[in-house]
């Protein structure tokens, strides 16, 4: 379930402290800015007074990784972009999330050819995936709301390790 | 001294502290969207139980980011799915690749292919946004662009208005509402299925 009761075993303690940890990192996510596309309109728009992540403690997005343990993908992601995609991934905090937003980041959508990544999935591992193209900012805090649930119960995406290699990146689809 | 300008700047406080918000509380509260916002399809039926797709691809062909797949077969002597020579054996949308664009709701030629105006549909794998015939065809023949229960607040008043109004009225009414029903229940068996 989580960090606590995998080193001291699972008893009443270390699994209650487990889900305040969990509830902790739910209630405050930091995410990263990282706007690639029109996405990220939509993505500044849910940070505005009408959405206003604010609510769910998400409202400072940090321009370092080092700061940031959310990651929003918002935006078609290149084959030029992949590698520092990956590497802003590696830098950040664990643990780490990441929303594939829209339907670029998530497929390719739309842009089926040679320059962009078809699917933000192959180079690091998503938790989330909201369609939409770009998806309305409820469409967004819909997935956030899915990804906190994730969180709170402990549920992971398996993580790889930070030093893979990027030639499987590079190498493309 | 510096008092004309404290309250220059706490009249402007007064002033916004009294406002309406602005804030919408997502979660709890939903706006309604437009009517003809472009959500998640549905796939729909005559009123005899027949499927009005007829697996002609057209919606495929049209779709610009290549989402939708349509296997289509011959319809066999005997139970039929559609009132064409052919149905859609395999009807499959990819709600990753879908930009929502309505190019294939404009190809369809029999208006099987509706758009709602349901838009929670995130998900945490990719097989789970691939969403199957049985997750898109509805149960009963619905009218388009209705609203869903999804979309009324909680409390929200209008939405027994409308029930009250619909059970009064006509038959058609319940058949909307078991549209709604079973649209509900499939995307709650999408993002179930999605998760396991």
């Amino acid at each position: 379930m989580g960090g606590v009761s995998d080193t001291l075993g699972a008893n009443f303690v270390t699994t209650k402290l487990d889900r305040l940890v969990n509830w902790s990192r739910r209630s405050s996510l930091w995410p990263m800015t990282f706007g690639l596309a029109c996405c990220a309109i939509e993505m500044i728009g849910t940070t505005m007074p009408r959405h206003d992540l604010a609510r769910f403690g998400m409202e400072a997005f940090r321009s370092s990784p080092r700061q940031a343990d959310l990651m929003i993908v918002s935006g078609r992601v290149s084959q030029k972009m992949a590698p520092v995609l990956r590497q802003i991934y590696d830098q950040m905090t664990e643990p780490k999330w990441v929303i594939s937003m829209g339907a670029c980041a998530s497929s390719g959508g739309v842009f089926n050819n040679y320059a962009l990544v078809q699917g933000v999935d192959q180079i690091v591992p998503v938790d989330i995936y909201v369609p939409g193209c770009p998806p309305r900012p409820e469409m967004l805090i819909d997935g956030i709301m899915l990804l906190h649930e994730r969180i709170l119960s402990g549920d992971y995406t398996a993580k790889r390790v930070a030093d893979e290699p990027l030639d499987a990146v590079s190498a493309g689809v | 001294m510096a008092l004309p300008e404290i309250l220059t700047g706490m009249r402007t406080v007064f002033k916004n502290v009294y406002k309406k918000k602005e804030t919408t509380a997502y979660p709890e509260v939903r706006r309604q969207p437009f009517p003809r916002f472009k959500g998640r399809h549905i796939l729909d039926r005559h009123p005899d139980g027949l499927e009005k797709c007829i697996g002609c691809e057209l919606c495929a062909g049209a779709c610009p980011a290549d989402a939708i797949l349509v296997v289509g077969a011959d319809n066999e002597p005997g139970p039929r799915f559609s009132p064409g020579e052919r149905y859609a054996q395999v009807y499959q949308i990819n709600y990753l690749r879908c930009i929502f664009c309505g190019l294939c709701v404009e190809a369809c030629p029999t208006e099987a292919l509706l758009m709602t105006t349901e838009y929670e549909i995130s998900g945490p794998s990719r097989e789970g946004l691939v969403f199957t015939k049985d997750q898109l065809i509805v149960d009963e023949p619905i009218v388009r662009h209705w609203p869903t229960e999804k979309e009324y607040p909680p409390e929200h008043n209008l939405l027994k208005e409308l029930e009250a109004s619909r059970s009064e009225t006509d038959a058609v009414g319940g058949a909307r509402n078991a549209g709604d029903q079973r649209l509900k229940s499939t995307a709650a068996s999408g993002r179930g299925g999605a998760q396991s």
